[in-house]
């Protein structure tokens, strides 16, 4: 076998090779450890090294502007697939002292200006059944069953057209404990929608009777259980999983 | 005096070891957050032989209650895992170098011979070049295990704007499964590459810093000769 990269040296120069080369290769390693460091003590955005934080954000300008698409549809499933026993995570946002009999949704159409809407007013509008794969940011997934009020319906009945032009909708449930912010791309999509049934029957209490939100093309965290509010921006509504380190896109 | 041949070029250096840290952020962030749905394991009905993982390896390696640092990490490296991994094939490609990594003809039969061999079973190697049969289809292996993990990781990531690459792997849970038993994969590959290299030795070691493999040593007399025709004694 010969190799046209074969040489004759001394062993001197074998020696001084190999020093040069581990000096470097200890030098990156040495590097590669202080640059670690360096991410991990870096001041923070919403719990998260604001150079993640950055990417993270990238992230979200890429997908949103370039892979998101409203004709991209979550997957849906006849209804015999939907769980009959639908997992109930989280209840933050849902205190004791709630009075069903009192509610209304309210949605600041500008400030001053705040619609309240009875529970029988959204369920006089058509009304969507879907049938998805629900998305835990936990890494779980169940198939399960709503019904409500697209939320492009809704926007179109109350003439909220000039205010979904902003970018962000900001929804909080009533004690305000619980609030996400949705990129109003993302809200529009034709399967979101403001649900009032869970199996065809009302929604439970823990499941955030009277109205919540699903959105298919997020992750659980942005599907807000007992809306409150609605509100519209050009800047990200407070987000609370987002403040606890989570990414605020959340999209799927 | 010294006979060395180039073995491994710079670029293959730099893409190896970059990948080593990145691969281990990834790999460590994806268990942040596997924990927050452990619900894999092997074995039938009640019976589990294996969980994953179990509390004490969890609690060892502090994972429990940091699903949000482990996306914020994995959803950042995982750019520097997919381009250091692009380019490193197609530097292969334009190289040529895949010629010595790609399995040929020869390499299913013949890496079964190197694992006998190295397990002590068989005496003698086949002839090889710069790669035994058992590095190629390893190392070649380990690129497609690589492409698989970005794929099946996008699936996972955005299994609605992806949904046919979805669909294709079997929907969401399963891209999931699969996506976890290419890291479990990789962490057998990585306990075998560590032993083999153990193995090796010294001189194979270097060649993946420096570059250069140290193929002989020539006696004094020859040194001072012009150029040794004598072929080189095999490694």
């Amino acid at each position: 076998m010969t190799n046209k990269s074969e040489k004759i040296v001394s062993a001197k120069y074998v020696r001084n090779r190999t020093i040069g080369a581990f000096a470097v290769f200890f030098l990156l390693i040495a590097a590669t450890i202080a640059g670690w460091r360096w991410l991990n003590h870096q001041p923070e955005d919403n719990s998260v090294p604001r150079p993640l934080r950055a990417v993270l954000n990238g992230n979200e300008k890429l997908f949103s502007n370039f892979i998101y698409s409203p004709g991209n549809i979550s997957k849906t499933y006849p209804i015999y697939y939907a769980a009959p026993k639908v997992r109930v995570n989280g209840d933050d946002g849902l205190g004791d002292d709630f009075d069903a009999a009192a509610w209304k949704l309210q949605v600041v159409k500008s400030p001053g200006d705040t619609l309240f809407i009875t529970l029988d007013e959204i369920k006089a509008m058509p009304k969507t059944d879907i049938i998805f794969d629900f998305k835990c940011i936990e890494g779980w997934s169940q198939v399960t069953h709503w019904g409500g009020v697209k939320f492009s319906d809704f926007v179109k009945k109350y003439n909220l057209s000039g205010q979904s032009d902003m970018q962000y909708v900001g929804l909080n449930t009533p004690d305000k404990k619980y609030y996400v912010g949705i990129d109003t791309k993302s809200i529009l999509h034709p399967q979101t929608i403001l649900c009032y049934e869970m199996n065809g029957k009302p929604l439970p209490m823990n499941q955030g009777y009277p109205l919540r939100l699903i959105i298919p093309v997020k992750y659980g965290i942005k599907h807000l259980k007992r809306i409150g509010t609605i509100f519209f921006s050009n800047s990200r509504p407070k987000d609370y999983w987002y403040e606890k380190g989570y990414d605020y896109y959340s999209g799927l | 005096m010294k006979r060395i041949v180039q073995k491994h070029p710079l670029a293959i250096r730099w893409f190896h070891w970059i990948n080593f840290p990145v691969l281990a952020v990834m790999i460590w962030s994806g268990l942040l957050i596997y924990w927050a749905n452990d619900v894999y394991r092997v074995g039938w009905g009640n019976t589990t032989v294996l969980k994953f993982f179990p509390d004490s390896f969890n609690k060892a390696l502090n994972i429990p209650f940091r699903l949000a640092e482990g996306m914020s990490f994995h959803f950042v490296f995982m750019w520097l895992f997919a381009i250091n991994g692009l380019l490193y094939v197609c530097y292969l490609f334009f190289s040529g170098e895949w010629k010595l990594i790609f399995p040929n003809k020869k390499s299913l039969k013949e890496s079964w011979q190197v694992v006998l061999h190295d397990l002590h079973i068989r005496k003698g190697l086949p002839s090889q070049k710069k790669y035994n049969a058992a590095q190629r289809v390893a190392y070649t292996s380990v690129i497609i295990m690589g492409l698989g993990s970005l794929i099946t990781g996008l699936a996972i990531y955005k299994p609605v704007q992806f949904k046919r690459l979805c669909a294709m792997l079997g929907g969401y849970e399963w891209a999931r499964i699969e996506h976890f038993t290419l890291t479990i994969l990789f962490t057998l590959f990585f306990v075998v590459h560590i032993v083999q290299v153990l193995l090796a030795g010294w001189n194979n070691f270097r060649s993946m810093v420096t570059g250069f493999d140290v193929i002989g040593d020539l006696p004094k007399m020859q040194a001072t000769e012009e150029k040794s025709t004598e072929e080189p004694p095999s490694v």
